[in-house]
C-alpha cells in the first residue's frame, strides 16, 4: 500500500481507535500512542512481511515496541491487519483480557516481547536479529523506543553490542516527541547532540520527520540497503499528534479522555 | 580424602557437552569467559558464542531474544551480576515471557572470598525465587553442576543456575541420582534433619560426622530451590521433627525460608537457620569467613544443639 492518501486514512483510524481504547479502560497513554502512529502504520500497512494467519511464521520481519505503554497504537494496527476484530481491543485493560496496559508477548499472538519496563526492548531485538544471522534468515527486526526512554542505560550497553555484531538486519526507530512523563526530554535530560551520539556508536543514521509517510518509507528502504551496521531512523514527531489540545503537552503522557475530551478528540480525527 | 573440584569445571564441561547434543544451544558471556572457564566451548563452537562486554542487563535481554528464536541461551557471569546487576531484565525480559533462558552465575555467596562484600552474592536466590516461572537450582559439587546444566537444556523455561567459585568436595558421581525438584537424602537418621544446598551440603555431612555418637543426623541435598520437593522435606520433618536448613546465602529468602514455608504450612517442626544472618559479606579467605559468618560444620552442630 504505497498509496500515501490510504496510509493516511490508515493512521488516523488507528488514532481513533487508540483513543477509544484508551477511553474505554479509563487509563492508557494518548500522548506517545499519537506520536508513533504514522511510523506503525508504514510497518504494518508497507514495510513488514508478515502472515495474520501464522504469527509465528519464522520468516516473517519482527516489530517490538519497547515503548510499550503506547501499545494502543500497536493493537489498532494489528487489528486493522487483521490479527483480531478491532472490537475485541475495547477490552483494553481489562481482567483476562489479551490487551494487556503494556503490549505482552504471552497474552497476545504477534506480540513479539514482553514490554513495561524501559530500555528492555533493543536488547531483545538484538537477540532476535543474532538468531536470524544465525539461522540465515532474510528477516528485518524492527525496534521502537521512546527518546525518553534513552535516559536507561541498558539502551546504550544495547547500541554498542549491535554495532559490534553488525547487526545490518535490524532498524531502531526513535519516536523523538520531545516529551517524557514529567516535561521536555531537553529539561529532564538533555540528548543533544542525539545523531552525533548513534553515530558515534558506529550505527547508519537517518533523521526524519515522523509524520511524513514518504519520508518514512525512504528511511526504511535506506536502513534495509545499509551493510554491516544497524540503522537508527531519529523520526522528529509530535506528542498527542493529530489531536490539538494533546499536542505537545506532558499531561497527555499517561491520562485517559474524559467523554466530552473523547468526542473533542475524534471530530478532529475525522 | 574427598577429592575437591570446581563447580566451574562441571559447568564448563557440560556446555560443550549439551552443545555437541543440540545445535540450538548458545553462551553469551559478559566478559568472564576465563573464570567460567568457557575456553572449551568458544573453541568448539565459536559461531554460538557472544560475547557482550561488562553488560549483563543487555546480556539477559539479548538472551530472551534469542530464545523467541527456538535458541537455548545460557548466560554466563557471577551470581553477583546475574541476577544481581539485572533483576529487571531478568523478571520482564525473561521470567514474564516465560523465556527458554538459562541465568547461570558462579562465584556465589560469601565463598567469593578476598574481591570482598560487594562482589559477594547473598541475596541471589531470594530474588529470583520469587520470580514466577524460575526454576532455581544450587548444585553441591561438579557432578551435580554438569547435571544440572543437563537439566536446563532439558526444562522450557526460565532457570537460574547458581555455583562457586573454590574448589567443593565431590560428594556425589556420575551415576548419582539427580532429578530437577527431587532432593536427594544423603545420610539417614532419626534424630535431626539439616537441609543442605550447595556448598553447606559437605559442611552438613562434616557435622553429622561430629555428632555421629550421640545423634542420629539425616543429611538431605536440596538442590533445587525450586520447586521445591515438598514430599521429602514433609517426611523428614515427620521422621526426624527437628530441622536446621545450611545454605551460604542471606537467611531471608534463601534455602531456610523456602523449607520454612513448606513445612509451617504442611508440618511445623522447630527449626534453626544456618547462613548469612542479615548482614553483608567482606573481604577474607572462604574458610576464614565460614568461621566469621557461622556457616562451618561447628556452627551446624551447635545449631543442632539447640533444638535438640
Amino acid at each position: 500500500m504505497k498509496d500515501y492518501k490510504k496510509l493516511e486514512k490508515m493512521s488516523k483510524q488507528i488514532r481513533i481507535d487508540a483513543l477509544k481504547m484508551i477511553s474505554a479502560a479509563n487509563s492508557g497513554h494518548p500522548g506517545g500512542s499519537l506520536s508513533a502512529a504514522d511510523i506503525i502504520t508504514v510497518l504494518y500497512f508497507y514495510e513488514m512481511n508478515y502472515k495474520v494467519d501464522d504469527p509465528d511464521w519464522p520468516d516473517r520481519d519482527r516489530f517490538i515496541l519497547s515503548k510499550a505503554h503506547c501499545c494502543p497504537a500497536l493493537y489498532a494496527a494489528m487489528a486493522h491487519a487483521g490479527y483480531f476484530d478491532i472490537k475485541d481491543t475495547l477490552k483494553f485493560r481489562e481482567l483476562g483480557s489479551p490487551f494487556q496496559g503494556h503490549s505482552s508477548k504471552v497474552h497476545l499472538k504477534g506480540i513479539e516481547t514482553s514490554g513495561g519496563l524501559l530500555g528492555q526492548g533493543l536488547s531483545v531485538a538484538i537477540g532476535i536479529a543474532l538468531a536470524g544471522k544465525l539461522d540465515k534468515k532474510k528477516y528485518q527486526v524492527y525496534c521502537m523506543l521512546g527518546d525518553g526512554e534513552l535516559d536507561e542505560g541498558q539502551v546504550w550497553e544495547a547500541v554498542m553490542s549491535a554495532s559490534k555484531f553488525r547487526l545490518n538486519n535490524l532498524t531502531a526507530i526513535i519516536d523523538s516527541n520531545k516529551i517524557q512523563l514529567s516535561g521536555k526530554v531537553k529539561d529532564i535530560k538533555p540528548l543533544n547532540p542525539l545523531v552525533d551520539k548513534w553515530k558515534s556508536f558506529g550505527w547508519n543514521v537517518i533523521e526524519i520527520n515522523g509524520h511524513n509517510f514518504k519520508k518514512i518509507i525512504w528511511a526504511f528502504k535506506k536502513a534495509k540497503k545499509t551493510k554491516h551496521k544497524p540503522t537508527v531512523i531519529i523520526a522528529n514527531t509530535v506528542k498527542g499528534k493529530g489531536v490539538k489540545f494533546m499536542e505537545n503537552k506532558w499531561e497527555w503522557h499517561g491520562k485517559p479522555p474524559d467523554q466530552d475530551q473523547l468526542k473533542k478528540a475524534l471530530s478532529e480525527l475525522k | 580424602m574427598t577429592q575437591l573440584e570446581h563447580t566451574r569445571k562441571g559447568f564448563s564441561e557440560a556446555l560443550v557437552e549439551i552443545g555437541q547434543e543440540n545445535e540450538n544451544v548458545v553462551v553469551l558471556d559478559a566478559d568472564v569467559w576465563p573464570s567460567n572457564k568457557l575456553k572449551l566451548f568458544i573453541d568448539k563452537f565459536p559461531e554460538r558464542y557472544f560475547q557482550v562486554g561488562i553488560a549483563e542487563q543487555d546480556m539477559i535481554g539479548i538472551a530472551a531474544g534469542l530464545s523467541f528464536c527456538g535458541k537455548i541461551p545460557f548466560t554466563s557471569s557471577f551470581s553477583v551480576f546475574t541476577p544481581g546487576n539485572c533483576f529487571g531484565q531478568t523478571r520482564l525480559s525473561v521470567g514474564f515471557t516465560n523465556a527458554n533462558v538459562k541465568i547461570c552465575g558462579s562465584h556465589s555467596g560469601i565463598d567469593f572470598g578476598k574481591d570482598g562484600g560487594s562482589a559477594q552474592s547473598i541475596a541471589d536466590i531470594a530474588i529470583s525465587r520469587a520470580l514466577p516461572n524460575f526454576t532455581v537450582i544450587v548444585p553441591c559439587d561438579y557432578f551435580e553442576t554438569k547435571k544440572a546444566v543437563h537439566w536446563s537444556a532439558r526444562i522450557k523455561g526460565p532457570v537460574y543456575l547458581r555455583f562457586g567459585r573454590s574448589k567443593w568436595p565431590v560428594l556425589t558421581n556420575f551415576e548419582s541420582r539427580f532429578e530437577i525438584g527431587k532432593a536427594n537424602v544423603l545420610r539417614p537418621g532419626c534424630d535431626v534433619t539439616v537441609v543442605g544446598c550447595g556448598s553447606m551440603v559437605a559442611n552438613a555431612l562434616k557435622a553429622a560426622k561430629i555428632l555421629k555418637n550421640e545423634l542420629d543426623v539425616q543429611v538431605i541435598n536440596c538442590h533445587t530451590i525450586k520447586p521445591i520437593d515438598k514430599t521429602t522435606l514433609i517426611n523428614a520433618a515427620k521422621d526426624t521433627g527437628r530441622v536446621v536448613t545450611a545454605e551460604d546465602h542471606s537467611v531471608i529468602g534463601g534455602l531456610g525460608s523456602a523449607v520454612s514455608e513448606v513445612l509451617a504450612e504442611h508440618y511445623p517442626v522447630p527449626m534453626r537457620f544456618v547462613g548469612v544472618k542479615d548482614r553483608f559479606g567482606q573481604s577474607g579467605a572462604p574458610d576464614e569467613l565460614y568461621k566469621e559468618y557461622g556457616l562451618t560444620p561447628k556452627h551446624i552442630v551447635k545449631a543442632i544443639r539447640k533444638l535438640v
